[in-house]
């Protein structure tokens, strides 16, 4: 047990180093993020509801997170270093929590910008919605990793990933929005809690099948 | 059966008091949506197999029955856009639960094809399809769940249509376009399945000759 978390952090440790040597993605997705809620001031009329905002804020988050997934497997890729993760002699679900682990650090980080972007934009944030975002982030970067992995598998990766990830992130933005603007945020928390341990246990148990050859 | 279900449904069972004649798209409607979760089902459970046997052959019956079910979910989307249309005047609600559930799963499943079509074929593609399909029968409870809470909420009027207690020969008629319908999908799987493993074998075939 103890040999499985000790790979499970030398991967994440690996994830973070690299990216902190090469800035490759963090940069991207905390520009992107800033981006998108300007571009979010003008799509929205003047006078629009709070409820409006906060539901951008939620699109923002999504495309965000699913900019840095397409990064998520590009070392692996690039290096063939994944051929060689699969050959080293750990059990390969601790691949994917290693990896889910750096990509939920990133997202956690992207937002650390863009919530206080957004509560300066726009207007302030409400407990439930921070609860909300962390939620839908461990969900995110759960299923977002495995679904990396699928897509880097095809011809067009950058492409697949989108189609693949939005249909299974609407039930995020949906317990996100609602705990976010609803009137009983806390069936929505347990809602998106919910959703993270049923796809998160899905996405470590089937990792697996999908990076072996 | 299916016709006969039909014609029971059209001229035997009694009309609905609230919505008349447009009521009878219920005893296609229905059995449609349901049948193409069965073939969600069916499709997912021979991608579990895949996995957990290993046999190849497992692949090409899980994308047809994914197929199957794609074409009802189809179905199911604008039979119940046409029934919405006629009791509520609108082409699409979004309050219509089992409408928006049908819309998320229509566009988790063309995305399920884009990813088989984008892959090279083998032991890969076979394996990631089939792990996407399983997360698609998990995404349909997830999903279901969601669009219900939320529907107190984002969308304040729920249409509430037919509980448990139609009528006995409602309930009859309805059973048998149900039977119908799935009988119908079976057999769609089978002739599907059989061109599909026929156009396998003669694309060997031909790799064998060239």
């Amino acid at each position: 047990m103890s040999r499985y978390a000790a790979d499970v952090t030398a991967l994440a440790r690996k994830d973070l180093l690299l990216e902190l040597r090469s800035r490759d993605t963090l940069p991207a997705m905390l520009l992107f993020v800033v981006s998108a809620l300007a571009v979010f001031h003008f799509a929205l009329p003047s006078g629009s509801s709070a409820r409006a905002e906060t539901g951008l804020l939620w699109i923002a988050i999504v495309f965000t997170a699913l900019l840095g997934l397409t990064r998520a497997f590009s070392a692996e890729r690039e290096q063939g270093l994944l051929d060689g993760l699969v050959l080293a002699p750990c059990d390969r679900s601790a691949i994917w929590l290693g990896k889910t682990i750096g990509v939920t650090a990133f997202l956690v980080l992207a937002e650390i910008v863009a919530l206080p972007a957004f509560a300066l934009f726009f207007h302030p944030l409400s407990w439930e919605l921070v609860a909300a975002v962390a939620l839908a982030d461990l969900g995110i970067a759960a299923i977002g990793t495995l679904l990396a992995a699928i897509a880097a598998a095809s011809r067009a990766r950058e492409l697949l990933l989108p189609l693949l990830f939005l249909p299974l992130a609407i039930p995020v933005v949906i317990g996100g929005v609602g705990a976010s603007v609803g009137s009983n945020p806390a069936s929505f928390l347990g809602f998106l809690g919910l959703y993270d341990a049923v796809f998160a246990i899905l996405s470590w148990a089937s990792f697996e099948y999908v990076v072996t050859e | 059966m299916l016709v006969g279900g039909i014609a029971l449904a059209l001229f035997w069972a009694p009309e609905d008091a609230n919505q008349g004649f447009s009521q009878k798209i219920f005893y296609v409607h229905v059995p449609i949506a349901l049948t193409a979760y069965a073939s969600f089902g069916f499709g997912a459970w021979k991608a579990l197999r895949l996995l957990w046997t290993g046999g190849t052959h497992y692949d090409l019956e899980s994308y047809t029955a994914i197929h199957i079910g794609v074409i009802f979910g189809l179905l199911t989307l604008v039979t119940g856009s046409i029934w919405a249309k006629i009791s509520w005047g609108y082409w699409w609600t979004w309050g219509e639960r089992q409408l928006v559930l049908f819309l998320i799963l229509f566009l988790f499943y063309s995305a399920y094809f884009m990813l088989r079509y984008s892959t090279e074929p083998g032991p890969r593609r076979e394996r990631n399809s089939a792990v996407y399909a399983l997360f698609g029968v998990v995404l349909i409870p997830v999903s279901f769940l969601a669009v219900r809470i939320a529907g107190t909420i984002l969308h304040p009027t729920i249409f509430t249509h037919e509980g448990a207690n139609l009528p006995g020969s409602m309930l009859f008629a309805f059973c048998v376009c149900l039977a119908g319908m799935l009988a119908l999908a079976a057999t769609l799987y089978r002739v599907e399945l059989a061109g599909k493993r026929a156009d396998q074998s003669l694309r060997e075939l031909r790799e064998l000759l060239a």
